[in-house]
């Protein structure tokens, strides 16, 4: 079994190393058909941007990104510099150097790895998927009778903040990086999944698709892991499949279907204000031109962070979202369970997670505020400032920085849930809810705590849950996403997650079940 | 400023530490020679096995005894010199104090085996000990095989742990079943199947003859009664524990087993008090033992004695019984009293089930005359403390108990259910034709006043 293993992780990283090599590889060659059809797909006025790339790209072969993509943003930036100098700003260039790259790149791809997308599909994902598969289907047997099993955790490198951990924090946030910044490296990516993209969508891969489906992979691949670590927790197979599925169908699988359907591509579950952009102008006009569809999501989305959010929470705790459907909160259980227990439980962290996500739902709200204020009263400015420029702050240090890179990047680091704990708007939101009005709350059961400390120590989330579980008091915390796994490493069957009736679920106690009763009753009264 | 002074900084002289705080400006110092500070004792065999580290263990931040004014003294107190109210620590220094109160726990029983002392043989109890066994046994490799005397929850959690780092284990247990000084026989035997289940080399009936010494002093066989030679490197004393106070022989403070106390917990002597393991009742109250090393019990003294120390003099009068612990993989909580059939009384008829093919079990004790509900005994199914406290207060009869067994399910949502199971057997146990109550929010929450501490929020 050890020796499957063995095999199924040497397996993974050929896989891994490919997919990683595969950026730098690849032979491009522009022909003079195809920078036209960009030109005027792009409506690119610029003659003399024009004529560089006829002159130094057109017909010629470049050997991997690395050199096509300084051609051409050197070409964009001089030829932008030059119009801006000239006062012809008709022909400057909004789209930036990486996303023409990343264009031209995926027009332009020639050679092994554009014309084997299958077998290179199969080196990549097909090695990681099957190598990750022989590595965790093992501990069917390995891990023995079902029940906990944490052993080792603080003793391996890789969940104990030792190298292994610190590569995989190096490769996830290169990744991210890559993603949002260098779009152009992800060229060759898009051509592993190219056949999958056409058959959804009708149309090539972008570096999104990859990391849609990419997400969708890694998220099946690791929900298995789950479904044997915890396959004596009938809760954690639920709630496991229900993230999966919400991921696959819903954030996946019928946006694109839409596309093909000629509809917008659309995200039923993704609520604002986690979805930020639902109110930003390009997508309001976007539905507003999509017919009867696109009036229907525009409604939808309003109805489902005004009415549907806050009354889920109300009945079952801000965990119907954060823990069984949202796609953020997916990846942090699936891919990030190994890491859950780095979360720090001191009361420094909680402070700083209170202003973080707070402001976080204040700038988002703002944002938005100014962002329709903008819509209807068609000024591109709201007090003096412009709305563009807050829109474009918010994307690059909430959208990408905070959710993608810290987010995930970080997670063998401080834990899988720093985007979830820190910086999601609509956790926060929920977060009110949950703690002001719900039925939800996590019991303590009467004074059977030995406060152990392994449920503070696996809370994703980061709350001190035996601080709590210690007093005998239920746990309501607005944080909470209920996880369920702090029930579960319970030794002592202390804690359970349950919706019940509102009065009675705060229940602050100073002396705990089983003692005098006389006493309890002087002292938890005053 | 009256000054109180607590030996020991684990859950009882910790908790009473809290509740002087919460009731008094007092001036507090918690003496302790095993950590800085405190930390949950049964928790740290999750450290050896990797669950969680050290730091982990301890449930306040580091800051939280400045912030609340309770001072951390680490020295070893030698002596208790009670006419001058001062205690001597190992390097000489003195501690005076206004009021003394014990908390200074238990030790691991040795019952005076030939080589005992040898190096590898050791318990599980301190930090040190935690330390110790890291020493003893970092791996298989180390260790290649361990053996552990005495059948009680430390042994069973001590062979957890070293399975966890895959090294053989050997389980010596005196009786011939797992526990069953205090488990009914159905439970015990279950839980053997589990030891073994477990690949531990359980061996029942079979005791600790001698521990050999190789030629470095270290332990390196063990022979038992039945003739047998086991070799081994680290050999694990687990027979029990007994109260940690050998430095208060010539105090003059009247000893026991433990430290004797009454029931408003103080000693012969005024102005010091003994609670949490090491303190021994002059009787038991109730059925409980004179000596109750338990978590619970010792948190629930602090609790009490706090009121005595600020002016409001209570004893210590613990609520109905209640305990938990973990076999391996097997949840055990247990509310009331259930006895084994080695220490049940004439009047005690017990119901049992378990399940066909799952480690799971509940015996239910009940009067067999009267039919009132004395205690429930449950592995593999969480109940609700509050309900079995009620229950038990109010006095129920097992009828009672088991139509409304539902009400007391703890176990995570999706989990099966067994309650229709268990009534069906009980009704064809018991000639009895109950059906199941449907679980009701309004009756758990339905606080009959006696039973239930009065709520705010």
């Amino acid at each position: 079994m050890k020796a499957i293993q063995n095999i199924g992780l040497v397996i993974f990283l050929i896989g891994l190393a490919v997919f990683a090599a595969v950026p730098v590889l690849g032979t491009y060659k522009l022909d003079q058909n195809t920078f036209d059809e960009i030109v005027k797909e792009k409506n690119i006025k610029s003659d003399v941007f024009i004529q560089a790339i006829n002159q130094n790209v057109v017909s010629k072969d470049f050997n991997g990104m690395l050199s096509l993509s300084p051609a051409i943003s050197s070409a964009l930036d001089a030829a932008n510099s030059q119009h801006r100098k000239n006062k012809e700003y008709k022909k400057v260039i909004y789209t930036s150097g990486h996303d023409m790259a990343a264009l031209v790149g995926k027009k332009s791809g020639a050679g092994f790895i554009a014309q084997n997308k299958g077998l290179m599909w199969f080196l990549t994902f097909g090695l990681g998927i099957i190598g990750a598969l022989m590595f965790i289907l093992p501990n069917v047997v390995l891990l023995g009778k079902k029940g906990i099993k944490n052993d080792g955790i603080y003793h391996e490198s890789a969940t104990n903040k030792g190298w292994i951990a610190w590569m995989v924090f190096v490769f996830l946030v290169s990744f991210y990086l890559v993603l949002y910044f260098r779009p152009e490296f992800a060229v060759n990516w898009t051509f592993l999944v190219d056949p999958i993209s056409q058959s959804l969508s009708g149309n090539p891969a972008g570096h999104w698709f990859v990391y849609g489906f990419m997400y969708c992979v890694v998220m099946t691949v690791m929900a298995v892991r789950m479904y044997i670590k915890y396959r004596h927790n009938v809760y954690q197979m639920v709630r496991t499949t229900s993230v999966l599925f919400f991921q696959i169908v819903f954030a996946f699988l019928i946006p694109e279907i839409m596309v093909r359907l000629q509809m917008p591509y659309y995200d039923f579950k993704n609520a604002f204000p986690l979805d930020y952009d639902f109110f930003f102008q390009w997508n309001l006009k976007s539905l507003l031109d999509s017919g009867g569809i696109g009036l229907f999501i525009l409604v939808w989305g309003v109805v489902l962070t005004l009415v549907i959010v806050p009354v889920m929470v109300y009945f079952f705790g801000k965990r119907w979202y954060c823990s069984w459907v949202c796609g953020c909160g997916g990846l942090a259980e699936t891919l990030g369970d190994p890491y859950r227990q780095h979360s720090s439980k001191s009361l420094f962290s909680w402070k700083v997670e209170r202003w973080l996500i707070h402001g976080v739902l204040l700038f988002a709200v703002v944002m938005t505020g100014m962002t329709l204020y903008s819509f209807f009263t068609e000024s591109g400015t709201v007090l003096g400032i412009k709305t563009q420029s807050v829109q474009n702050t918010y994307s690059l240090l909430i959208g990408a920085i905070f959710a993608g890179v810290i987010g995930t990047g970080f997670y063998p680091i401080f834990g899988n849930r720093v985007w979830c704990r820190f910086g999601c708007p609509l956790a926060a939101y929920l977060g009110f809810v949950q703690r002001f009005k719900s039925r939800f709350r996590i019991t303590t059961n009467g004074g059977q705590c030995i406060s152990c400390g392994n449920c503070s120590t696996y809370c994703e989330q980061g709350i001190d849950v035996r601080a709590y579980a210690q007093k005998g008091e239920n746990i309501v915390r607005s944080s909470c996403v209920g996880c369920g796994v702090c029930s579960a490493v319970c030794p002592r069957g202390v804690l359970k997650l349950e919706n019940g009736p509102e009065q009675g679920r705060i229940n602050p106690t100073e002396v705990l079940l089983g003692n005098d009763v006389d006493l309890m009753e002087l002292v938890n009264k005053k | 400023m009256e000054h109180i002074v607590i030996i020991g900084n684990g859950i009882s002289g910790v908790t009473v530490a809290r509740h002087i705080r919460k009731l008094s400006d007092k001036k507090i110092t918690i003496v302790s020679a095993e950590t800085n500070y405190f930390f949950s004792r049964t928790a740290l065999m999750y450290v050896y096995m990797g669950h969680m580290k050290f730091e982990h263990t301890q449930p306040y931040e580091n800051w939280f005894w400045k912030k609340n004014r309770i001072e951390l003294l680490k020295g070893f107190v030698t002596s208790v010199n009670h006419e001058d109210k001062t205690l001597i620590l190992a390097e000489g220094k003195e501690l005076t104090y206004d009021k003394l109160i014990i908390a200074t726990g238990s030790k691991p029983n040795k019952f005076g085996w030939p080589g005992q002392d040898l190096k590898g043989v050791q318990g599980l109890y301190s930090k040190q000990d935690l330390d110790q066994i890291e020493e003893n046994a970092p791996n298989k490799e180390v260790c290649n095989r361990a053996v552990i005397v005495g059948g009680g929850l430390i042994g069973i959690e001590l062979a957890e742990m070293l399975r966890s780092r895959k090294i053989p284990v050997t389980f010596l247990v005196r009786e011939n079943s797992f526990w069953n000084g205090v488990l009914p026989s159905g439970e015990s035997e279950m839980i053997n199947e589990h030891i073994l289940e477990h690949h531990i080399d359980l061996k029942l009936e079979t005791n600790l003859v001698e521990i050999l010494s190789d030629e470095n002093g270290r332990a390196k066989a063990i022979t038992t009664d039945k003739g047998e030679t086991i070799e081994c490197n680290v050999v694990g004393l687990t027979a029990g524990v007994t109260p940690n106070i050998d430095f208060l022989k010539e105090s003059g403070i009247e000893l026991g087993r433990g430290v004797k106390v009454n029931r408003l917990l103080e000693t012969n002597i005024k102005d010091i008090y003994a609670i949490g393991d090491c303190a021994e009742q002059h009787e038991g109250i109730g059925n409980r033992r004179p000596i109750e090393a338990v978590w619970y019990t010792g948190r629930m003294m602090g609790e009490t004695l706090a009121q005595t120390i600020c002016g409001n003099p209570r004893e210590y009068s613990p609520g109905h019984w209640f305990n938990s612990a973990k076999f391996l993989d097997i949840e055990y909580q247990t509310y009331g009293w259930v006895f084994s059939e080695r220490s049940k009384k004439e009047h005690e008829n017990h119901f049992h089930w378990r399940h066909a093919s799952e480690k799971i079990c509940i015996t239910v004790a009940y009067d067999k005359d009267s039919k009132k509900f004395l205690g429930i005994n449950t592995f593999g199914i969480r109940m609700r403390h509050e309900m079995f406290d009620r229950w038990l207060t109010e006095e129920r009869n097992i009828d009672y108990v088991m139509e409304y067994l539902k009400d007391a399910n703890f176990d995570p949502e999706f989990y099966s259910h067994y309650e229709e199971e268990i009534l069906s057997k009980y009704n064809s146990v018991m000639k009895t034709n109950l059906s199941p109550k449907k679980k009701s929010w309004k009756r758990i929450f339905n606080k009959s006043p006696k039973s239930q501490p009065m709520r705010h929020s």
